[in-house]
């Protein structure tokens, strides 16, 4: 039976619990295995990166499966999504996948087939010139990028996500097709401190920030709000009941308390932060969720605010860029971005990088005692001999 | 043999995309390169349009070539407003001009007996934009590992093209399908359509389990230390009331990955994350191990060639890199002391061919992950180090029900498991699950005394006598 082509199609507004489908799940995972993986599967052996972006593995049934990763976008079309199927069709049996960093994979079992979906893969692009299936994101290089929705599907974002995404995969597109780094990069950007892209332990992470505290919709906070909720959502304790002149009843904000988190948004949609002058980009660095060598350890704030310049975000770009560089040059073989800089110390990290170490940068929140350095060991830099100038220590 | 797995837990229906399809050939024929150079939407999009060159894919160019679509199809062959994909484009534009977005605060909508799966969204200009007047989300729930058959894709495409904007994220980050831009007369049809035809059902959103997900496990990576796809399902079955009926302090994610590598950051993301790992020994080929000394196999699966790094140094790249420094050559012979093996896996991940896991697997579990909303980020704590497990997992199962039960009880409203533990302390979540404490669970013991003794661990309690205090000092 085909999907109904009728405005309710199986749907009975009438009788909405007529023959009610629910609680059923997921599709069972095995009937979307191509037969190789189905044949193969938990026996597999070893892979290796034939090129950027070209898997083999090998199972120890002697069986091989070639898988071609291209980058894909999160934001996509059922018109790319058809075109995707007409390439998994034609190669690959009517199977493809995806990656948890939103890349497509096209799996296949004949050599002579591989050369034939590269060759389509690397000829299909838009109208306008962007490639449709760039092949890469494997090994030492920089994958795509997870992001979240911003201005094309959320309330609270303090940037966009896929503007910035596609401008800086169009400056880092040779890290994606090439495998020249000391160690895989992820690259991760999410709109706001809510962080549905979970982008606190990445390499380098986007995050869009609020630099306002709320705008105060005094005649609707009572309309729309629980003002209790509201008060005890704040983590600083900077919102209290207050009244209108004209007696209604409204919040308050102690705004040198605000540190533009933007929960109270969360819970009331009378107290908006987004703002033009105000909402920026803060970048971290370091951070990587693999247990490899060195634990797992959160990404690092290291410039507090770049301006939102839509559309392609050329500030971002640049200090994006800056930090891969001289990461690429300095790093030892294996070593992620983050345990490169605890090597060098991030005093090194600010004079290589040559981004300033503002004092944004050093902690205030809570446990922030934790992050301050109580001991003699540092190393010199330029930064350090400021300080001892305006100490009066040296000349 | 080939694995056989346990099975659906529902019938699935078989999918034909010939026999589900609603569009013809024609009807879903892209625009040449010429027409779409003649095609101009309606607003003008000056930002925007400078995206759509570069050599990384352009959403711009993506949203152009469906709107054009949208402009040639019947209107008895879409239940959606037409312009869906023209007014997204020229709100983001605005958007990106006044530096604001443009969508209002929520908006409660959803399918009836559910209580998540549908995220409400209204335009805050929809006089300016009114085919995204209403826009909202329809989360669908992603099958296990991220694999389709072209059938169910096509069928999805077709059923979003006709009810909603055709618009959609491949995946969410919490690793469903989600379906980008609908009004909500076609919810409903969106969900019964899908349920009937494809056998499929959405996933979570609000407070409640969200959607699990997994890595690609066993099928196709041979460092899969447990069946992810298998025990994704099955736990995402077991709790389906729990998926779609909110009746948690909170949201609660759990996430299964593999190996300790982690690739779908269980350990940054989940307030359960499931991770695979083995007590016994790493097995050894020595042969393999020669021919990565001797240059004959690329170290890291080949993961370095981009560059000329020199010759392969198992000392410097593998040996002294051991978290532990439990591995030493003897003699060109490569040793393990597996007894002081962290199972990092960095020497596995630099020579696959020569080192694999052992064959003793199952996972540890770790709790507590979340982003930095509202206390500081937090990364999972290791809860159980190892734990067999076997279809149906019902080991997990129950230590997932028990943590309900404990955060349900004393969690406050929006409190993450991860922000209950820090509240109440580790060793009071271990003692609500039943796990004794280890050392394994904390970095290092606390550096502060103020321990908050329980009455009944000192002796004679905590009832004191004044009088008899007074009887040795005087005041």
């Amino acid at each position: 039976m085909g999907l109904s082509s009728t405005k309710f199609g199986v749907y009975n507004p009438e009788k909405p619990n007529e023959n009610r489908i629910t609680d059923i799940g997921p599709r069972y995972y095995w009937d979307f295995f191509p037969p190789v993986i189905q044949r193969n599967y938990g026996k597999w052996l070893y892979h290796e990166i034939l090129e950027p972006g070209v898997l083999v593995h090998v199972s120890e049934t002697g069986e091989k499966v070639y898988t071609v990763r291209v980058a894909g976008m999160r934001t996509m079309t059922v018109a790319l999504m058809r075109e995707a199927c007409d390439i998994a069709d034609k190669y690959c049996d009517g199977y493809l996948r995806f990656t948890t960093r939103n890349n497509i994979e096209f799996l296949v079992t004949d050599e002579a087939k591989l050369e034939a979906l590269k060759k389509d893969l690397q000829s299909r692009k838009f109208y306008s010139g962007s490639y449709k299936f760039p092949i890469g994101g494997t090994g030492a290089s920089i994958t795509n990028i997870v992001h979240t929705q911003g201005y094309v599907h959320c309330h609270t974002p303090a940037t966009d996500a896929s503007t910035m995404v596609k401008a800086v995969m169009d400056e880092l597109f040779d890290y994606f097709t090439g495998m020249t780094l000391p160690a895989k990069v992820r690259v991760s950007m999410a709109c706001c401190l809510n962080m549905c892209g979970a982008v606190h332990c990445s390499d380098i992470a986007m995050l869009g920030y609020h630099r306002k505290p709320p705008a105060i919709d005094h005649d609707y906070v009572a309309k729309l709000c629980e003002i209790p909720t509201v008060v005890v959502s704040c983590p600083m304790a900077a919102i209290s009941p207050a009244q209108t002149p004209d007696g209604k009843k409204t919040v308050k904000i102690k705004e040198e308390r605000c540190m533009f988190c933007g929960n109270c948004y969360t819970m009331c949609p009378a107290l908006p932060l987004s703002d033009k002058e105000g909402d920026g980009v803060v970048i971290l660095a370091g951070g990587k969720l693999s247990n490899r060598i060195t634990e797992p350890k959160f990404s690092k704030v290291v410039v507090a605010y770049l301006p939102n310049n839509f559309p392609r975000f050329p500030e971002v770009c640049a200090t994006v860029k800056k930090i891969v560089e001289v990461y690429a040059q300095g790093a030892q073989k294996h070593e992620r971005l983050g345990d490169w800089i605890e090597r060098i110390g991030w005093e090194r990290f600010f004079e290589k990088t040559g981004i300033p170490f503002t004092e944004h940068l050093i902690d205030d929140y809570r446990l922030a005692y934790d992050t301050y350095r109580t001991s003699t060991l540092f190393r010199y830099t330029d930064a350090a001999w400021a300080v001892s100038k305006a100490a009066g220590g040296i000349k | 043999m080939t694995f056989q797995p346990p099975g659906p837990k529902v019938p699935q229906k078989e999918l034909n995309y010939q026999e589900l399809r609603i569009y013809t050939d024609e009807e879903l024929r892209n625009p040449s390169d010429e027409e779409m150079k003649q095609f101009k939407i309606k607003h003008d999009i000056p930002l925007l349009e400078q995206l759509e060159s570069g050599p990384w894919p352009s959403f711009v160019a993506d949203m152009k070539v469906e709107a054009w679509r949208r402009r040639k199809l019947a209107d008895d062959r879409m239940f959606a407003p037409r312009e869906m994909v023209e007014d997204l484009l020229g709100q983001v534009e605005i958007s990106l001009v006044h530096g604001e977005t443009h969508w209002k605060h929520g908006g409660i909508v959803g399918v009836s007996g559910y209580g998540g799966g549908v995220i409400g969204r209204y335009s805050d200009v929809p006089e300016q934009f009114p085919g995204v007047a209403h826009f909202h989300t329809i989360r669908v729930n992603q099958t296990g590992g991220k694999f389709y058959k072209t059938d169910h894709l096509r069928a999805l495409c077709d059923l979003w093209e006709l009810r909603g904007s055709g618009i959609l994220n491949m995946h969410g980050s919490t690793g469903d399908i989600i379906f980008l831009g609908t009004i909500t007369e076609q919810l409903e049809p969106i969900f019964q359509e899908m349920a009937h035809h494809l056998s499929q059902d959405l996933g979570g959103s609000g407070s409640n389990l969200r959607t699990p997900s997994d890595c690609i496990g066993k099928a196709r990576c041979e460092f899969a230390l447990y069946d992810t796809q298998e025990m994704c399902y099955e736990i995402t079955m077991a709790f389906q009331d729990e998926l779609h009926r909110p009746m948690f302090p909170y949201k609660f994610k759990v996430k299964f990955d593999g190996c300790p590598n982690g690739c779908v950051a269980s350990i940054a993301r989940s307030d359960m994350a499931v991770i695979g790992t083995w007590r016994d020994n790493i097995r050894i080929d020595q042969e393999a191990v020669k021919a990565y000394i001797a240059g004959e196999i690329p170290p890291n699966a080949g993961a370095f060639k981009g560059r000329d790094w020199g010759k392969f140094d198992i000392q410097a790249e593998v040996i002294d890199r051991c978290p532990t420094k439990c591995m030493a050559l003897d003699g060109g012979k490569l040793v393990i002391n597996d007894k002081e093996c962290v199972r990092c896996m960095h020497c596995i991940n630099t020579m696959p061919r020569a080192l694999r896991p052992g064959t003793a697997t199952g996972v540890s579990l770790l709790f507590g992950a979340k982003a930095p909303i509202l206390e500081g980020a937090q990364m999972a704590v290791l809860g159980v180090p190892f734990m067999e497990v076997e279809p149906p997992y019902d080991n997990v199962k129950e230590i997932l029900s028990k943590v309900f039960e404990w955060w349900d009880e004393h969690g406050k409203m929006r409190e993450r498991l991860g922000e209950l533990i820090q509240r109440m302390g580790l060793q009071r979540f271990c003692e609500a699950i039943g796990l004794p404490v280890a050392p394994q669970m904390v970095w290092r013991p606390r550096a502060n005394p103020y321990v908050f003794w329980k009455e009944e661990e000192v002796p004679g309690g905590f009832k004191r006598d004044i009088d008899d205090y007074r009887t040795r000092h005087a005041r």
